[in-house]
C-alpha cells in the first residue's frame, strides 16, 4: 500500500483497515449511451400519449371519412419497406463503422438517408392528398389523431434525416473518432427506434384502421 | 403597410400594454426601477464580465445548483405577491364591495400563483438542490452532462422569463393552473394568456426533462467506488426517484400541451367538444403528468429531512432500507392514483373505487416515512438548529395535510368537497408543510456548504416562527370555509358571516409576508457577519454523508481523490476511522469548459416563444433557425475539456491545509 495515510481502523485503534479514496484516476463510465436510451423512453412516451388518442379518438369521424376510406394500404406497404429497410442500411452503416472504413460507412448513411427521404415524401404526398381532398387534421377528431401521430413520426424522421447530415459532414472531417462512434451509435439507436414505432403506427392506425 | 406591420409584430399592438390598469402600471414602475438600479450597480461595480464568465457560462454543477435557487426564490417573491393580492381581494370584496380586483385580473392572478409557485419556484428550488447536493453525496465530480446542466437552467429562466412578460405585455391565463380546455380553447380565450401558458412550460419543460435525464445517468454512472446503490445517501436515492418520475411524467405534460396548442393555433380537434374531441382526454392527460409532478416536488423534500433528522439527532437514519422502499413504492404509486383529482367526471363506481383505493394506500409508505423520522430522534441527540425546527414543523403539519388528503381519497367525500376550499386548504397544506419547510431546511442546512459561512440563526428563528404560524392562520380557515361549502376562485362573496375567516386568512398571509422578510434580512445580516459565521471545517453540523467530507464551498472538482464507500454515512465513518486527507500525491483532473451556448439557446428560445405567442411569423422562423444553427454548431466543437494540473490541485488543497491547520 503506497498510501499509508488513507489505511485507517477505528478510533485508531487495531482492526480492520479501509481505504477511504482512491490514489489513481478514477474514470467514471460515459453515460451517454444511457442518457440516450432515457431519453428516446420519454420521447416514446410522447408517442404513448398520441396513440393513446388515437385510441381514444380514432373513431371519432364527426360526419368526416373513415380510416377505411381515406387510408391506402399499397402506399403504406411502401413506405414501411422503405423505413424497415433505412434501419437494415443503418445497421450494414454501424458494421462499417466498427471496421473503421469509413467511406464504405458514409455510403451505407447515405443509402439510409435516401431511404428515410423516400420515406417522408411518400408520407407527405399521402398528407397533401387528404388535405386537398378536404380531410385534413382539422376535419374531424380521427383526423386530428392521425395526422398528429403520424407527422409527429415524420417530423422525427425529419430530424433523423438533419441530423444525419450533420453527422456524415463531422465524420468527414474528424474521421471515425471516438467521439464520432459515440454520436453514430446515438443516432442508430434514434434511427431504430423510430421504425419500431412506426411498427406501431402501422399495425394499429393503418391495419386496423382500414377494418370497417 | 398594415401587412409589414403584421408580419413583424403579429397581433402585438401597443393596447396590448397594460395602461389601463393602475395595479400593473405601479407594478411595472417599481420592477423597472429595481431592475435599472440592479444593472446600475453591476455595472458600477463592473461585474458583467465575472457573472459572465463564473456563473452564467459555467458548467459546475454547484454554481447551477446555487442560479436555480436564486432563480426560485425571486419567483417567490413575485408568486407570494400574487397570494397576497387574492388574500386582500378575498378579505375585503363582500357585499356591495366589489374590491380593487376585477374578475378577469383575479383570474389571471390565482393563474398565474399556481404556475409559478408550482415550475417557478418549487421546480428550480427543488432541481437547485439536486444539483449542488448530489453529485457531492456520490463523489463525483460533476454531473454526467455539464454543458445539458447549464442549457436547462437557461431553458427553465426563459420560460420563468415569458411569465413575467405576460404581466406588461399583454395577459397571462385566466383558466387555473392547468388550463383546462374548454376553457383554455381558441374560442373561450383567444388572447394571448393561454400561449404565454403553454409556451412558458414547453420551454421549461424541456430544461427540466433534460436535466431529469442528466441526474439520473449521474446518480446512475457516477457513483464513487464502493457506493453499492443501497448505501447511496437518502437524498440519492429520493433524487433518483424524482428523476425517474420527471422522465417518465413530464414528456405526458409536453405532449398534452402541444396538443393543445394545435388545437389553438391548428384548428384540431382533440379537445372540441363539436368535432369529435375530447375534452376529458385534457384533463387525463394533464394529471397523468399533474400527479406524480406532486411527488417530483415532495420526495427530495423527505430526502432533506431525512438527512437533516439523521444529522441533528447524531444517529443514523432509523430504518434505512424501509426508508428506500417507501420512496420506491411512493414512485410507483403515484402513477395510479391520477383520476383522483376528478372524480366527479363520472367514471362511475368501480372506477372511482380503484383510485380512491390506490390514493389510501401512498399514506401506507408516507405513514412508514413518518414513523422512520420519529424513530431516529427517540433516544437521539436532538439539537434544535434551523434546519431541525422546519423539520419537525414539516411533521406536525405534514400529517394534518396528509390526513385530510386521505379524507379527499374518499370519493363520496370528494364529490362534495370538490372544488371547495377544503380542496385549496389541503394541497397548500402538503405544499407548504411538505415541500417548502423541505427547502427551507435544506437551503439552511447546506447554506454553509455552497458559500463558506453559516446563516444567521435569530433571523431563521424568526423567519421558522411566522412562516409556520402565518401558514395555519393562513390555511386552517380555507378548511373551515371549504367544509361549509364555500368554492374556490371566487372573487367575491355575498355572506357577510364568512369574512372572519378570509380576514384571518388575510392576517396569516401577513404573517408570512413578514416571514419572507426575515428570510431576506436573514440573507442580508448573515452576509454581513459572514466573517464570524464562517466555517472553515467544510462539516459545520457534524455532518454524515459525503458533501460535508470536502471543503466548504468546495472546490471546482470536489474532491482532489475520488472517495472509496464502505458503508452508509461515508463521511462518518470516515470520521470515525480518523480519517486524514492526503496532502499529496494529487493527480491532474478531468474537467469541462464553460460555454455561452447554453446561455444562447435559452436566450433564443424566450424569442422563439415570445414570437410564437403574438403570431410574430417571420420571427419564430427567423428564431427557430437560429436555435438550429447554434445548436448544431456546438456539436461541432470537440474540445470541451481540459486537465486542471495536479499543481493548480496541490496548490487549492496545501491552501485548504493552511486554514485548517490555523483553526485547529
Amino acid at each position: 500500500m503506497s498510501d499509508m495515510s488513507s489505511t485507517m481502523t477505528p478510533d485508531g485503534g487495531p482492526g480492520e483497515k479501509l481505504l477511504f479514496h482512491e490514489a489513481r484516476d478514477v474514470h467514471t463510465a460515459n453515460g451517454t449511451l444511457l442518457g440516450f436510451w432515457v431519453y428516446l423512453m420519454s420521447d416514446c412516451l410522447i408517442f404513448a400519449c398520441l396513440f393513446a388518442a388515437y385510441g381514444v379518438l380514432g373513431r371519432e369521424y364527426a360526419g368526416g371519412p373513415t380510416g377505411a376510406e381515406v387510408l391506402e394500404l399499397p402506399t403504406v406497404a411502401l413506405n414501411t419497406t422503405l423505413l424497415l429497410l433505412s434501419s437494415i442500411t443503418y445497421g450494414f452503416a454501424v458494421l462499417e463503422m466498427q471496421r473503421d472504413r469509413k467511406n464504405p460507412m458514409l455510403a451505407w448513411l447515405v443509402v439510409t438517408g435516401l431511404l428515410g427521404a423516400g420515406f417522408l415524401t411518400v408520407e407527405l404526398r399521402e398528407f397533401a392528398h387528404l388535405i386537398a381532398e378536404g380531410n385534413g387534421p382539422q376535419r374531424s377528431a380521427f383526423l386530428t389523431s392521425f395526422f398528429s401521430l403520424v407527422g409527429t413520426h415524420g417530423l422525427h424522421v425529419t430530424c433523423g434525416i438533419l441530423w444525419l447530415i450533420v453527422l456524415m459532414v463531422q465524420v468527414m472531417r474528424k474521421g471515425l473518432i471516438h467521439a464520432n462512434k459515440r454520436r453514430l451509435l446515438c443516432l442508430s439507436m434514434f434511427w431504430h427506434f423510430l421504425d419500431v414505432v412506426w411498427v406501431g403506427v402501422f399495425s394499429f392506425v393503418y391495419l386496423m384502421g382500414v377494418l370497417p | 403597410m398594415p401587412d409589414l406591420t403584421k408580419l413583424l409584430f403579429g397581433r402585438l399592438t401597443l393596447e396590448s400594454l397594460p395602461f389601463h390598469e393602475p395595479i400593473l402600471v405601479g407594478t411595472f414602475a417599481v420592477v423597472a426601477l429595481g431592475g435599472i438600479a440592479l444593472l446600475g450597480v453591476i455595472t458600477y461595480y463592473r461585474l458583467w464580465g465575472y457573472l459572465w464568465r463564473e456563473w452564467f457560462t459555467s458548467i459546475d454543477h454547484k454554481k447551477i445548483g446555487i442560479m436555480y435557487m436564486i432563480l426560485g426564490f425571486v419567483m417567490l417573491l413575485r408568486g407570494f405577491s400574487d397570494a397576497i393580492m387574492m388574500r386582500a381581494q378575498q378579505a375585503i370584496a363582500f357585499g356591495d364591495n366589489m374590491g380593487y380586483l376585477p374578475p378577469e385580473h383575479y383570474d389571471q392572478i390565482f393563474t398565474a400563483h399556481g404556475v409559478i409557485m408550482i415550475f417557478f419556484v418549487a421546480m428550480p428550488m427543488v432541481t437547485g438542490l439536486m444539483n449542488f447536493v448530489m453529485p457531492l453525496q456520490i463523489g463525483a465530480r460533476d454531473v454526467a452532462f455539464p454543458f445539458l446542466n447549464n442549457f436547462s437552467f437557461w431553458m427553465t429562466v426563459a420560460g420563468a422569463l415569458l411569465v413575467m412578460a405576460s404581466l406588461f405585455i399583454g395577459e397571462f391565463a385566466r383558466t387555473g393552473w392547468l388550463a383546462y380546455p374548454p376553457l383554455s380553447d381558441i374560442v373561450s380565450s383567444p388572447d394571448a394568456g393561454v400561449d404565454y401558458y403553454i409556451w412558458a412550460l414547453q420551454i421549461a419543460g424541456v430544461g427540466t426533462l433534460l436535466s431529469g435525464i442528466n441526474l439520473l445517468v449521474t446518480i446512475v454512472k457516477m457513483r464513487a467506488p464502493g457506493m453499492t446503490i443501497m448505501k447511496m445517501p437518502v437524498f440519492t436515492w429520493t433524487a433518483l426517484c424524482t428523476n425517474v418520475l420527471i422522465v417518465a411524467a413530464f414528456p405526458v405534460l409536453t405532449a398534452v400541451l402541444a396538443m393543445l396548442a394545435l388545437d389553438r393555433y391548428v384548428g384540431t380537434n382533440f379537445f372540441t367538444t363539436a368535432s369529435g374531441g375530447n375534452a376529458m382526454m385534457y384533463i387525463n392527460f394533464i394529471w397523468i403528468w399533474g400527479h406524480p409532478e406532486v411527488y417530483i416536488l415532495v420526495l427530495p423534500a423527505f430526502g432533506i429531512y431525512s438527512e437533516v433528522t439523521a444529522t441533528f439527532c447524531r444517529k443514523p437514519l432509523f430504518g434505512y432500507a424501509s426508508m428506500v422502499y417507501a420512496t420506491v413504492v411512493i414512485t410507483v404509486l403515484s402513477y395510479l392514483v391520477w383520476l383522483h383529482h376528478f372524480f366527479t367526471m363520472g367514471s362511475g363506481a368501480s372506477v372511482n373505487s380503484f383510485f380512491g383505493i390506490t390514493t389510501m394506500i401512498i399514506s401506507i409508505p408516507t405513514g412508514a416515512k413518518i414513523f422512520n423520522w420519529l424513530f431516529t430522534m427517540y433516544r437521539g441527540r436532538v439539537e434544535f438548529e434551523i434546519p431541525m425546527m422546519w423539520t419537525v414543523a414539516f411533521m406536525v403539519t405534514f400529517v394534518i395535510g396528509g390526513m385530510t388528503g386521505v379524507l379527499l381519497a374518499v370519493p363520496p367525500a370528494d364529490f362534495s368537497l370538490h372544488n371547495s376550499l377544503f380542496l385549496v386548504a389541503h394541497f397548500h397544506n402538503v405544499i407548504i408543510g411538505g415541500v417548502l419547510f423541505g427547502l427551507f431546511a435544506g437551503i439552511n442546512y447546506w447554506f454553509p456548504k455552497a458559500f463558506g459561512f453559516r446563516l444567521d440563526r435569530f433571523w431563521g428563528k424568526c423567519s421558522f416562527w411566522l412562516w409556520v404560524i402565518g401558514f395555519y392562520f393562513a390555511f386552517m380557515p380555507l378548511y373551515v370555509m371549504g367544509l361549509m361549502g364555500v368554492t374556490r376562485r371566487l372573487n367575491h362573496f355575498d355572506d357577510p358571516s364568512l369574512r372572519i375567516w378570509t380576514l384571518l386568512a388575510a392576517f396569516g398571509a401577513f404573517l408570512i409576508l413578514l416571514g419572507i422578510a426575515c428570510t431576506i434580512m436573514q440573507f442580508y445580516v448573515s452576509f454581513r457577519r459572514r466573517v464570524e459565521l464562517r466555517d472553515v471545517t467544510g462539516d459545520p453540523w457534524h455532518g454524515r454523508t459525503l458533501e460535508w467530507s470536502t471543503s466548504s464551498p468546495p472546490p471546482p472538482y470536489n474532491f482532489a481523490f475520488t472517495p472509496r464507500i464502505h458503508d452508509h454515512d461515508a463521511w462518518w465513518m470516515m470520521k470515525k476511522y480518523r480519517y486524514e486527507r492526503p496532502l499529496d500525491g494529487f493527480l491532474p483532473i478531468h474537467m469541462p469548459h464553460n460555454t455561452g451556448t447554453g446561455f444562447v439557446l435559452g436566450a433564443l428560445s424566450f424569442v422563439f416563444g415570445f414570437a410564437m405567442i403574438w403570431y410574430m411569423w417571420l420571427l419564430a422562423a427567423l428564431s427557430f433557425l437560429a436555435i438550429l444553427v447554434v445548436g448544431i454548431t456546438h456539436t461541432f466543437n470537440y474540445e470541451r475539456e481540459y486537465y486542471l494540473s495536479a499543481d493548480e490541485v496541490r496548490r487549492v488543497e496545501q491552501s485548504r491545509t493552511e486554514l485548517l491547520a490555523s483553526h485547529v
